[in-house]
């Protein structure tokens, strides 16, 4: 165990280096003086010259990324231009707000899509197998922005039943929170849930087939015991691995989704920065959601060793 | 049934891996329902203005936000454009954009994924970790950070998209290379002494064809959406051409009393996306060598 976590922790240096090469290459790709795009409508020299200065545009490319990745390490991410504030601030910021939605949206896909998917697996061939396939089908097609502008026409427009966009924190009003938040998490949750859906099934399915399903049943077992008990809870496994490698579409899910709903999470940071040019929190986000990716991906890997004994090795 | 079965496999011996993928491909419904979808939005971009009733950016300021009628099928828009002519013009972004882009991805992505399974150990390594550094970056986060840093266009978003897809086959390629390069018809290929370009061009490359065909369905279905989010934000096609991510982002503004402009780019965004994955489904069985 502590070999492979040893093996795992040394393969992420060299996958966080490349990360940060990458982002830090994006500035490469401004067109033009970087200086000058930095500054937007500002034309003036001694302007430029003290922003070449300051983000050390003046000096070779190596040394502005060590200087750049030497801040990362310490923690500092740079300032934002527009806001005048550190970006690790604005993140910390905003950070708890896409974690809500994130979090709700995970508590609804996996109630829809491991329910389905089990339901599809135990009916497999049948019109609630086709049906459920179909649902899924409909998850894994429907751009979320457009599901989202729909919901807030039928529940925000047309019903008057919810508030069309805006956030409110759970600490302020817990109700309210919620009903700004309900429909953006299932937006959020939808895809997920698709996916979850057809992983459940096809685990279950294999489940369904094994050996100790058979004994199960003939040890005289109600099918509903073999179902929830014996079969489900294997099946589950690697369904929650593969769930934790699909929350980076749950975190692009965030950007388009905060968007249409006007919530100030992490998606809507992102996206106001890029449009106002503000590049250092462009690459600031996406290096921490990059690293809380990766991050992730280890955990999952660690659960999926610690679960499964027959790995441990 | 047995009798039937071997009469069957005589009957299709003869047959090419294509043609009995084809034939396969034709017996699932659901990929024969995305083939027809898939080849009527291409004739529809293709032949948008012989197809489209309106001029997609001909305003009129006395058809605005016009409800559906015999006179405008779709509605029209804020500014009097007809909505139909709009969504019939707007699959040309689409469809090139997903499929540009998926060529892009497949240009890239190949060679660099055949060298890492087929260059030396360092090599793999290298290209191994940088690979897993851009699929640690969320698709559209890493897709919209592009665009924004190459600029806001329709060309840039397909460029944007098409570079962060590349991580996907080339861990695609170099999987399959992985697999394929024991197998004995590769041992023999290097024993009578053909180069290592040779070898990956024409002994591994066709073996990992039908996975790559898979791949790269699927993969334009995610470049579609891709670039109407990317649009919807602003960073793809530019107004007033038309797209049916930006119609989205119009449409968002008159929801109250226009929701039909809501509607419609939005359904072809679904039907086309959905397509293509029916029929990526239908070929990823079609072409399963396994299920003969």
């Amino acid at each position: 165990m502590l070999l492979f976590l040893g093996k795992r922790l040394l393969q992420l240096i060299p996958t966080l280096f490349f990360v940060s090469v990458i982002i830090f290459g994006l500035q490469q790709l401004l067109p033009g003086d970087p200086a000058l795009a930095m500054a937007g409508e500002e034309r003036d020299p001694d302007v430029l010259e003290q922003i070449r200065k300051q983000y050390r545009l003046d000096q070779p490319v190596y040394a502005q990324y060590l200087y750049w990745m030497g801040g990362v390490l310490s923690g500092d991410l740079g300032e934002s231009m527009r806001l005048k504030e550190s970006v690790l601030t604005l993140i910390l910021q905003k950070f708890p707000v896409t974690l809500q939605l994130a979090l709700m949206a995970i508590v609804i896909s996996l109630a829809i899509g491991v329910t389905a998917g089990v339901i599809s697996a135990v009916k497999k061939d049948t019109a609630i197998d086709y049906a459920v396939n179909l649902v899924s089908l409909w998850g894994i097609s429907t751009p979320n922005f457009w599901l989202g502008i729909m919901l807030i026409f039928f529940f925000a427009v047309h019903l008057g039943w919810l508030p069309a966009s805006g956030y409110v924190s759970p600490f302020e009003d817990f109700k309210l929170s919620m009903q700004t938040t309900i429909l953006p998490a299932f937006v959020l949750g939808n895809s997920f849930a698709a996916v979850l859906m057809r992983h459940t099934r096809s685990a279950m399915l294999q489940a369904m087939t094994s050996d100790y399903v058979r004994t199960a049943r003939a040890k005289g077992l109600a099918e509903r015991v073999v179902i929830l008990k014996h079969a489900m809870r294997n099946a589950l496994t690697p369904v929650v691995t593969l769930g934790a490698l699909e929350l980076g579409t749950l975190l692009s899910g965030a950007v388009l989704t905060e968007q249409v709903f006007s919530i100030p999470g992490f998606g809507k940071l992102i996206v106001d920065s890029v449009f106002n040019r503000d590049y250092a929190v462009v690459q600031g986000v996406t290096l921490i959601t990059a690293t809380t990716y990766i991050l992730l991906n280890l955990l999952a890997d660690i659960a999926y060793v610690l679960i499964n004994p027959r790995l441990r090795g | 049934m047995a009798v039937a079965d071997t009469t069957l496999a005589i009957e299709f011996q003869d047959e090419s891996p294509a043609a009995r993928a084809w034939r396969r491909l034709l017996k699932r419904k659901s990929a024969v329902f995305g083939l027809v979808v898939v080849i009527l939005f291409v004739l529809v971009a293709v032949f948008a203005p012989l197809i489209a009733p309106y001029d997609p950016t001909q305003q009129s300021w006395t058809a605005i936000r016009r409800s559906p009628s015999w006179q405008h099928w779709f509605g029209t828009d804020e500014s009097g454009r007809d909505l139909l002519s709009r969504v019939i013009f707007g699959a040309r972004a689409s469809l090139i954009a997903g499929v540009i882009s998926i060529s892009i991805a497949l240009c890239v992505g190949v060679p660099v994924g055949l060298l890492a399974g087929y260059g030396g150990k360092w090599l793999d390594l290298l290209i191994s970790r940088i690979t897993d550094a851009m699929l640690a970056i969320p698709f559209l986060i890493l897709a919209i950070a592009l665009a924004a840093f190459l600029g806001p266009s329709l060309q840039n978003a397909m460029i944007a998209i098409g570079l962060t897809a590349t991580p996907i086959f080339v861990r695609l390629t170099r999987g399959q290379v992985m697999a394929v390069k024991v197998e004995d018809y590769v041992e023999a290929a290097r024993a009578v002494g053909n180069p290592p370009v040779r070898i990956a061009v024409k002994h591994i490359l066709p073996n990992i064809l039908p996975a790559l065909i898979v791949q790269a369905t699927i993969s334009i279905a995610a470049a579609i959406i891709a670039e109407a989010s990317l649009s919807f934000l602003g960073l793809g096609q530019q107004p007033p051409a038309p797209s049916w991510g930006s119609m989205l982002n119009t449409a968002q503004r008159f929801l109250t009393n226009a929701p039909w402009m809501a509607i419609w780019p939005g359904l072809a965004i679904f039907l086309a996306v959905l397509s293509f994955n029916v029929l990526g489904d239908g070929l990823r069985d079609a072409l399963d060598p396994k299920e003969r």
